[in-house]
């Protein structure tokens, strides 16, 4: 089976001359689970929108199999679902039902299989009551788990988080984390949140100044302080990593 | 500015027979009631009359009491009547005193027609917009082939209106609570940067809501889930309007 993700020596200068990235190297197999971690600035967002061709760089870069920059774009967005930091962004229909029905209808699903599919990316994220509301009648954690579903609902092979806890309380961080646990599908979460990251994913990227400068296994990763200090991030005060339930590479995911 | 926004959206019964008509229906119904009555002088009245008594029909089957009515046509009418109470001041003509004041016969005319024309074509509006949702609507005008683009305009302005409103409120509450409270002209520079801040907001947001909608394969159209279906209800709705606004409206001209 061909991997996820395969870039080499990806590079992207924005047209106001800052460097997004400077020639990373990254591969995720299938089933992985990475958290793409790194200081603001680091290229995150940029390398994020590489992967489904809404930015081009100069390198090779292969996503589910498709080289991207060729062939049809919309298969290429249909095997990469990419979740938006603000909700507000994602959720832009009248209707949450509506929202989850744009991906596929403008797929070509059938309508029919559009409706079926709604219903099941509602219930993956435990929304299954909200499809008849609009999006501003929704707290946040909700409307985030909303906006995963429009993605689920195209069926991608790669699902692609940018900062999926990010302002949540922690009642809805934790039934977030409950949600994408239950999501078997190859994952890149970017995230400044170390210990969600640790919960969520087996292996961690570090980015930084356009560059992976760190690749291993996300406990290896978060316990290294100096790494950790040498890119501004930083587990929470208090926090000990040796007491919540990590993910490992010994929990496979059955694709 | 959030209590305007409050008072929108679908009230009433919506298991009622009116709400679960076809929003083609409602659209066209409604407004051939407002055509009607903007279109009778006030020598044929009665068909003011039946207007009203067809809108007074249509809120009783969907249970759209008077206070909902009120509470909404509150916002739109005071605009239109303003304007037109003082007309009887200042129409020429034959005049008739009331206590001190003495009015244009012709003004009071008109000041009758514009009420009666502004109450029918606001109670319309009204009413259809408390048995439809704002996306039904805008689904119905798609299907009576009101151009895209400005059905498209309109569900972003309804999806973003409320992000922006929230926005707008936080940046309110962030200047009140630096003792922001303008006196003087001078002082009003502030909120001038401020909707500078929120247009760039805005802007920046359509980008990115733009990005998302590309993600997602976005190609040009809008594609709907939900189908509409113009039944036999829908049909009697309209058949039942027009068979007693439009005679009633030829034979008293």
């Amino acid at each position: 089976m061909s991997c996820a993700v395969d870039a080499h020596d990806l590079r992207f200068r924005y047209p106001n001359g800052v460097v997004g990235l400077d020639g990373v190297d990254l591969h995720v197999t299938h089933g992985e689970r990475v958290a793409v971690l790194g200081p603001n600035g680091a290229g995150k967002t940029t390398l994020m929108l590489h992967l489904n061709g809404l930015l081009a760089g100069d390198g090779e870069l292969e996503v589910a199999g498709m080289r991207v920059g060729e062939g049809d774009v919309r298969d290429l967005r249909a095997a990469v679902g990419i979740v938006f930091q603000d909700p507000d962004d994602q959720l832009f229909m009248p209707t949450v039902g509506e929202d989850v029905a744009f991906g596929p209808l403008n797929l070509g699903v059938p309508r029919e299989e559009v409706r079926e599919r709604v219903v099941a990316a509602l219930a993956t994220v435990r929304m299954e009551h909200v499809a008849e509301r609009a999006p501003h009648q929704l707290s946040l954690g909700q409307r985030r788990r909303v906006a995963i579903a429009t993605v689920m609902a195209m069926r991608p092979r790669l699902l692609v988080l940018d900062e999926p806890s990010a302002n949540l309380d922690p009642r809805a961080r934790r039934e977030l984390l409950e949600v994408l646990d239950t999501i078997n599908r190859t994952m890149l979460v970017v995230t400044h949140d170390l210990p969600f990251a640790a919960q969520l994913c087996e292996r961690a990227v570090i980015l930084a100044g356009g560059r992976i400068v760190a690749d291993g296994p996300c406990t290896e990763i978060l316990r290294d302080d100096a790494l950790l200090a040498g890119n501004d991030l930083e587990l929470p005060a208090g926090f000990d990593l040796a007491r919540v339930r990590l993910r490992t590479a010994a929990d496979p995911l059955t694709l | 500015m959030s209590g305007a926004l409050h008072r929108t959206g679908v009230a009433g019964d919506p298991a009622s027979p009116i709400h679960r008509l076809d929003p083609r229906a409602k659209v066209l119904g409604l407004a051939g009631i407002t055509v009607v009555g903007v279109s009778t002088p006030l020598a044929a009245w009665p068909a003011f009359v039946a207007c009203g008594l067809a809108l007074s029909a249509i809120a009783a089957l969907a249970r759209v009491g008077p206070g909902v009515i009120w509470s909404r046509v509150r916002v739109i009418l005071p605009l239109v009547l303003f304007v037109a109470v003082f007309v009887p001041f200042v129409r020429g003509g034959p005049t008739v005193d009331v206590g001190p004041l003495s009015l244009s016969e012709q003004g009071l005319e008109t000041f009758a027609l514009v009420t009666a024309k502004a109450t029918i074509g606001a109670l319309s509006a009204v009413l259809l917009g408390a048995t439809t949702s704002f996306p039904d609507i805008l689904h119905g005008l798609e299907r009576l082939r009101v151009p895209r683009l400005l059905t498209v305009i309109a569900g972003f302005m309804y999806r973003y209106v409320f992000v922006i409103a929230d926005e707008a409120r936080r940046m309110r509450a962030a200047l009140a609570a630096r003792a922001y409270r303008p006196r003087h002209l001078g002082q009003v520079g502030a909120l001038g940067r401020m909707v500078t801040a929120l247009f760039l907001r805005s802007y920046e947001r359509g980008e990115r809501v733009y990005l998302a909608m590309l993600a997602r394969g976005y190609a040009g159209a809008m594609p709907r889930l939900a189908v509409l279906a113009f039944r036999r209800a829908d049909t009697a709705f309209l058949a039942t309007l027009a068979l007693t606004l439009i005679p009633l409206r030829v034979v008293v001209a």
